[in-house]
């Protein structure tokens, strides 16, 4: 049953969310006009917002002084990378979890997630020093395997609770009818649950697409992502919005498209499954 | 072949015994039924000889060799849950498939075996559909498609009916019965339904707590139930308890006799009564009668559809000798 709401209330709901929303966006809005501003219209006081000359000479100038493709490129090989290597690690985690729980599963899983509480900077020392030891320093495998860490327990719990969803006696079936362990995880229990592990995929690109802490702290030259790519820009040769402006918007935009059509999964995936 | 035998098998949840050990043989062909009330571990013992719960301690044989640790896909057995527990996401072609997928069955043997069991079931026209659109019935029958078709040592149903409504359940009784009769296959069937119990079994196994009551043909357990517990779980309506006087002159402590041994007179018998409740069916009258000779409960006797009966009226019963059950202190059957 629809639950009844006054239209009335209905309308200042709607007016409500659609300011939040707005003021969430307005920075994003702002930077994206910035971009097509002169450096001279971009520090203008008070700002203009629409009546001002649009102008590409921005990007030009980015696209003139920095590769951005292999930024580009670096970027989406380090987050699908990083995603790949961590539903592969969290699928058997969670099914271990929700299918053969031990008394300790809900500590294990709450410890898991505290060490999201932990500041990243806490262990940029002894990663640092691994990474030397390693030789991984501004690699792409490098940062690969950080940020699949660092996102892990993340996607460990999302999966866990979508498969809590899935009744056991349809993995038991499955045993019953034959299938191995293995077999039962691809041929059952993965199909089964597609769009938690889609959302999950997704929530964990984006995440790892905007991690900017071990990404600028890793790489210098080689594997630097589009995070670098902005940092680049708010340079020592004094600060130029509208370049900044620009890089960002270039660097947002790729993510900024992939959640725009993926709306649905994301809003599933981020309430854990709540809205269907 | 499916020849099972549990030898001293037991199994406990963490400090809690739910089945304390236990020696039962299904003997191959057999069609048995594991009978008792909600909670007394017939699922977990189906369970056990599935593989799917390990057991605490014992051993099971499947045709003489030793199961006890063989994984469920290594039995030969094949299940059918009472949440049908069929593959969501694949057509009911697929879900059929699977275990002959997993089983390595060359694709135009699958194909036979298929057409074959969809051909039996009634599913050749929703080969292609998904489970979410199907109907209950057709979901159980796939999962009776899907059980068959790899031709397993014995079947595991476990209460592979009680989620559909009650017309269904009398068909795919009867199917299910049909179906034995044509494999010939061993099947261990799981019910709270003591009606399914006495049509389908050909070995009845009543359990309480765990703990096997009785094991017998169904005319066997409703002629001599060996004690009190199995005297009143086995007969529908339930059997009637009498004790003290009446039951110590026959030397019990409480004697049994069914509703269809009683005869009813207007005029003259053994025990006095009035009717309290009379439920006609037609063919049969259930009467529900107040008796000093059971001050308790009240005594269920069945008559003849025209036999007219209303509250109130003076009855007298008189049971049929040879047909009362005699069970002494402990609940056993005295002979
Ligand atoms: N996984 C389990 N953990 C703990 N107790 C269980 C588990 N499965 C079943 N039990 C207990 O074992 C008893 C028997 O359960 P079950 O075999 O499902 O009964 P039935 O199928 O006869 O209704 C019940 O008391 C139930 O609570
Ligand atoms: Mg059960």
């Amino acid at each position: 049953m629809a639950r009844s709401i006054a239209p009335r209330r209905k309308a200042i709901n709607t007016l409500l969310a659609w300011s939040v929303g707005f003021l969430i966006f307005f920075p994003i809005l702002w930077t994206i006009l910035t971009s097509f501003k002169t450096e001279a219209a971009a520090i203008a006081n008070p700002p203009v917002f629409i009546g001002f000359d649009w102008t590409l000479e921005n990007y030009q100038a980015v696209m003139e002084r920095s590769n951005y493709s292999r930024f580009l490129w670096n970027s989406i090989v380090i987050a699908g990378g990083s995603t790949v290597l961590g539903i592969l690690i969290a699928i058997p985690a969670a099914w271990s979890m929700a299918f053969v729980p031990s008394k300790r599963t809900k500590d294990i899983l709450l410890w898991m997630l505290s060490t999201k509480m932990l500041p990243a900077v806490g262990v940029l020392y002894p990663i640092y020093l691994l990474f030397i030891k390693f030789g991984m320093l501004d690699t792409k495998i490098g940062l690969m395997i950080v940020l699949m860490l660092i996102n892990l327990p993340i996607i460990v719990w999302m999966l866990y609770t979508y498969f809590k969803e899935i009744p056991g006696e349809i993995l038991e079936a499955a045993r019953m009818d034959g299938a191995t362990l293995r077999e039962e995880v691809i041929y059952i229990l993965t199909p089964m649950a597609i769009p938690g592990i889609a959302s999950t995929l997704l929530l964990n690109v984006i995440l790892a697409w905007n991690e900017a802490f071990w990404t600028l702290n890793l790489t210098a030259a080689k594997a630097a992502p589009l995070t670098a790519f902005i940092a680049s820009y708010s340079s020592p040769e004094g600060l130029f919005y509208a370049k900044l402006s620009a890089a960002s918007t270039m660097a947002i935009a790729p993510i900024l498209i992939l959640g725009w059509f993926s709306q649905k999964q994301l809003v599933s995936g981020l309430t854990f499954g709540a809205v269907k | 072949m499916g020849r099972i035998t549990l030898d001293k098998v037991s199994k406990s949840f963490g400090d809690v015994e739910v089945i304390p050990p236990l020696d039962l043989t299904i003997e191959d062909g057999e069609f048995t039924v594991f009978v008792g009330p909600s909670g007394c571990g017939k699922s977990t013992l189906l369970r056990l000889i599935a593989g799917l719960e390990d057991i605490t301690s014992g051993q099971i044989r499947i045709d003489g060799a030793d199961a006890t640790n063989v994984p469920p896909a290594k039995r030969g057995l094949a299940m059918v849950f009472q949440s049908y527990a069929l593959y969501p996401h694949m057509t009911v072609r697929k879900n059929i498939a699977f275990p002959m997928k997993m089983a390595g069955i060359d694709q135009a043997e699958q194909d036979r075996r298929i057409d074959a069991a969809a051909k039996a079931l009634n599913l050749t026209d929703y080969l292609d559909r998904r489970p979410g659109q199907l109907s209950g019935g057709q979901r159980q029958r796939v999962a009776i498609g899907r059980a068959i078709v790899r031709e397993p040592a014995a079947f595991l149903f476990d209460e592979p009916l009680s989620n559909l409504d009650a017309a269904l359940r009398v068909g795919m009784r009867l199917e299910i019965s049909e179906l034995h009769e044509r494999l010939k296959t061993t099947m261990i069937y799981v019910t709270h339904d003591q009606v399914e119990a006495m049509t389908m079994a050909d070995k009845i196994v009543v359990l309480q707590a765990g703990v096997i009551e009785q094991v017998g043909s169904p005319l066997d357990l409703y002629e001599r139930p060996c004690n009190k517990f199995v005297a009143g779980f086995i007969g529908s309506p339930k059997m009637n308890f009498i004790e003290g006087e009446e039951a110590a002159e026959l030397g019990a402590t409480t004697i049994g006799i069914r509703p269809e041994h009683i005869s009813i007179s207007t005029t003259e018998g053994q025990w006095k009564g009035t009717v309290g409740v009379a439920e006609h069916l037609g063919s049969d009258t259930f009467l529900y009668i107040h008796s000093d000779v059971s001050p308790s409960e009240t005594m269920t006797v069945r008559v003849d559809g025209e036999f007219s009966a209303r509250h109130g009226d003076t009855v007298y019963l008189t049971p049929r000798a040879e047909r009362i059950h005699k069970f002494g202190a402990d609940g056993l059957r005295i002979e």
